[in-house]
């Protein structure tokens, strides 16, 4: 089995708050993971860690088997795609869409250099696989918060990353904006064969393709692994604090 | 009326209005778009500190504002940064540090302070050869990095974590806008003014912010306005024998209200009621 993402012993605070605690995971290369928890649980300190955002306390990151530190991250940000929960933006703000898209290529292009006609071709191809061709001129404080998070998965995508972190992609989305999200990813995984973890809280609409799931309380990893060995309703009971009954896919697989 | 021309220090006006234009309406652009705008009131008065610092000590007070206007650089970055602290606040701090400097150095100084209050009203009239010099020294550097780095800094200014996420060095690149930030201020000094240059740093690129969509479009509007506000600061400033600083603020002032409320961003569009 090949890792992608290696964490050891990892531990991460924020003053007084533990947000994770002396946790360790490993993650395959080509997987699709469901990163789920209830608010406050550490999810979004975990994808953060990934991408060197977030400061270890102690601890170890490895990426493509590679230990994470300051000297190097930025190597790995750029294999790195990462679409953070909805952003407030202003809405005259003078950044358009393509701008924005255009944003994920910045890292690989290098400093001192303007993008090229391949840089604009991977921004083409991409804003036509997420389907937002429409939107390119626009302001992107103009859109619907659906439209604005397929222009953060396209931007992610335009890194051509091997990663892809997904915080929340589908909150504060009306029920078709989910589906719509939902799909994209798995159009995303199928066709670009990515290593993804995304943060969701919708259970019994995980994408196709989602076979692993990872399950965070209080900072600590409470289940890893088959989404089926995962989604029990013992442990989804005993992480929410509520009884809950397992998703439907978990039944299923 | 042409024939003013031909006073050189006219025509140093002329080429400083034109200078300090520019590059105020460009890192102006940074300023507004991190919104951070009083990191232009905070550079600002440590510049007015360091320079009354040099008169005290007898050596330039060009050089003594840049060392501090550069420290406080220094610090607000970091202070935002690692203590957690949002940028705003830490400027705050760092302003009213250098205020309490500034009026300690003010109140050392003996006999007349007009030197230094020079710094703070600033007067485009009187400048020197040397300040022109410096001006366009520090025009070309902002122009250069701005033209060199444009996507990184366009990443920087949309959201400074996003710009960290893809892999650019967001946080060198935040103090390099500072930095030069800092020494815009500094060099415009005992052009504009302590008191005054903040406006000139803000109110030309919140109008153009006004009137367009597109970034590069914001610089273009932001410099014409910026450099339309010296040149009639400084017509004005001949012609009425009024303090050249205040007349630029003023006129940047009025600029920004115009746009303000001809702003296409304001336009509500009305919803009309089908009568069938």
């Amino acid at each position: 089995m090949i890792w992608e993402i290696e964490i050891y012993n990892a531990t991460v605070s924020y003053r007084e708050h533990i947000a994770l605690k002396n946790i360790s995971l490993s993650i395959s290369a080509g997987s699709l993971t469901a990163v789920v928890g209830p608010n406050g649980a550490g999810k979004t300190t975990l994808l953060t860690l990934i991408n060197g955002l977030g400061k270890l306390q102690s601890g170890t990151v490895k990426i493509f088997g590679t230990p994470v530190n300051a000297l190097n991250i930025n190597r790995f940000r750029k294999e790195i795609g990462y679409v953070p929960q909805q952003m407030d933006i202003d809405p005259r703000m003078p950044i358009s869409v393509y701008d924005i898209v255009m944003m994920g290529r910045y890292g690989k292009i290098g400093l001192f250099r303007y993008p090229r006609e391949r840089d604009h071709a991977v921004v083409d191809n991409i804003c036509e696989l997420v389907n937002i061709g429409h939107l390119l001129e626009k302001p992107i404080g103009h859109l619907s918060g659906g439209e604005k998070q397929k222009v953060s998965i396209a931007r992610a995508l335009a890194q051509e990353p091997r990663i892809l972190l997904l915080d929340e992609p589908t909150a504060n989305l009306d029920p078709r904006a989910q589906c719509e999200i939902t799909k994209l990813i798995e159009r995303i995984y199928s066709q670009e064969k990515l290593t993804i973890m995304f943060v969701t809280h919708l259970l019994n609409h995980l994408p196709n393709f989602c076979t692993n799931a990872l399950l965070l309380k209080n900072g600590h990893i409470v289940g890893s692994g088959r989404i089926n060995e995962v989604f029990t309703k013992k442990l989804l009971s005993g992480v929410y604090d509520f009884k809950i009954e397992p998703p439907k896919m978990a039944r299923g697989k | 009326m042409f024939e003013i021309l031909q006073y050189h220090f006219i025509q140093r006006a002329l080429v400083a209005s034109i200078l300090g234009g520019a590059i105020c309406g460009i890192v102006g652009v940074w300023v507004v778009m991190m919104r951070i705008p009083f990191v232009g009131v905070a550079m600002s008065h440590a510049a007015f500190a360091g320079a009354i610092f040099g008169l005290l000590l007898h050596v330039n007070p060009l050089l003594t504002a840049i060392i501090f206007c550069l420290a406080s650089t220094a610090l607000i970055g970091p202070i935002a940064d690692r203590g957690d602290v949002d940028p705003n606040i830490s400027i705050g701090i760092i302003f009213s540090f250098v205020l309490g400097i500034a009026f300690l150095g003010m109140g050392m100084i003996k006999g007349p302070k007009t030197e230094a209050l020079n710094f703070i009203w600033g007067n485009i009239l009187i400048i020197s050869a040397q300040d022109i010099f410096y001006l366009f020294i520090i025009t070309l550097v902002v122009i250069a990095f701005l033209l060199l780095l444009y996507k990184e800094i366009q990443a920087v200014l949309f959201n400074r974590e996003l710009a960290r996420a893809i892999g650019l060095p967001e946080t060198i690149l935040f103090y390099c806008l500072l930095f030069l930030c800092g020494a815009t201020v500094t060099i415009n000094l005992n052009i504009i003014g302590g008191l005054l240059i903040f406006s000139l740093i803000v109110n030309p690129p919140s109008a153009a912010y006004q009137l367009t969509y597109k970034l590069k479009t914001m610089y273009v509007l932001s410099i014409c306005f910026a450099i339309g506000s010296c040149l009639l600061g400084l017509f004005f400033s001949y012609i009425f024998n009024v303090p050249s600083g205040a007349v630029i603020i003023i006129a940047s002032s009025v600029i920004f209200g115009l746009c303000l409320v001809l702003s296409p961003k304001r336009r509500v569009k009305k919803y009309e009621v089908s009568k069938t």
